[in-house]
């Protein structure tokens, strides 16, 4: 059983579609999951549909939601602070020293985050990698295990099948509950979900199948050390 | 935000006339434009709390689409496909084009105060 589990993430809604339905099982088990959050996903172009919200009061929305969310997951929350957009033109030293410093205090078993160059947003993959970085700048017998994420088109080609596959389908109602606490959010790509009673049994069978495998790649230091 | 009201929004563009205020412009097609459909860019730009001051401004257009440009002294900032306005807390002039899912394509916004 894992002690304490940090997911990293840039924006509110990456943890409810990456693993909301893993963080769930944690929870189930008793496991505390902390979610270190990077922005407020001030940039982010879904205003809900219709729309509510504007680019100036999307992040507060955003922050409410972000709440909602961790509250539905009973997951504790850490809110980092940076600009939605702008992270990978931080310091990543600095980004990563950061987070070094929760990661210190927290002691987690594991950590879960973007796979950096595969994670598709610039956000996710600067975040990913100054995620992994502060575990890399850790001392060896106190490092946590890496979970990275990955869904870049043909990610599978250059890192072979993810070491872990979550099947959340026993959780998944928490996932769903999750992902519509970012209300601003579930148009757009996601408006399916909120149709989902509205679908023919097949198609909502699909859809359900394509969220409830929750997949990452066990991040081997040995082998990508940056150093 | 609401559809724009040619009027009300010239009306609005022309307070901010020969002061200083700052502007937020953007346009965006979404950081996954490229990922969901390879054929496609992804292409964004935005620059915030840029203090300008200008001395002419006109919002021009038909059916549900707008222009706005605004003359410097030595340039223009310019907007197209606006379609929603608001003033948001008092004193921010907000305008935004949203596609047919509500997402934002283009935004323009003056202030005299920051945007946070």
């Amino acid at each position: 059983m894992e002690k304490h589990v940090v997911v990293i993430f840039p924006h509110p809604d990456d943890e409810a579609f990456g693993a909301s339905g893993s963080v769930a099982q944690f929870r189930k088990e008793g496991v505390p999951v902390t979610y270190l959050c990077g922005t407020l996903g001030q940039m982010g172009r879904n205003m809900g549909n219709p729309t509510f919200a504007n680019r100036e009061s999307l992040p507060e929305i955003r922050k409410k939601e972000l709440k909602r969310a961790c509250e539905t997951l009973d997951m504790e929350l850490k809110m980092l602070g940076y600009r939605d957009k702008t992270i990978e033109f931080e310091d990543k030293q600095e980004v990563a020293d950061h987070i070094r410093g929760y990661l210190e205090e927290i002691k987690p078993s594991l950590v879960i985050t973007h796979y950096p160059g595969y994670a598709v947003h610039p956000d996710h993959n600067a975040l990913g990698a100054a995620a992994i970085q502060a575990v890399e700048d850790m001392n060896p017998v106190e490092r946590p295990k890496v979970w990275a994420q990955a869904f870049s088109n043909g990610h599978e080609e250059d890192l072979g099948s993810p070491d872990v596959i979550n099947d959340v389908r026993d959780t998944f109602d928490k996932k769903l509950q999750t992902i519509l606490s970012h209300d601003s959010q579930v148009a757009g790509m996601f408006g399916w979900y909120k149709q989902l009673d509205e679908l023919d049994e097949e198609v909502k069978n699909e859809l359900i199948e394509n969220q409830a495998m929750e997949r990452f790649y066990l991040w081997d230091f040995e082998k990508n050390s940056s150093k | 935000m609401k559809p724009i009201e040619l009027e009300k929004v010239q009306q609005a563009l022309d307070s901010y006339l020969n002061k200083e205020v700052y502007v937020h412009l953007e346009t965006t097609n979404g950081a996954y434009a490229n990922h969901l459909d390879a054929n496609a860019y992804t292409v964004g730009a935005y620059i915030r709390n840029s203090k300008v001051t200008y001395k002419q401004a006109k919002i021009i257009g038909e059916g549900n689409s707008y222009r706005v440009g605004l003359k410097m002294e030595l340039g223009w900032i310019y907007a197209e496909g606006l379609t929603d306005w608001t003033i948001y807390e008092g004193n921010q002039l907000l305008l935004a084009g949203h596609d047919r899912e509500g997402r934002l394509m283009v935004a323009l916004e003056v202030s005299e105060t920051p945007f946070k």
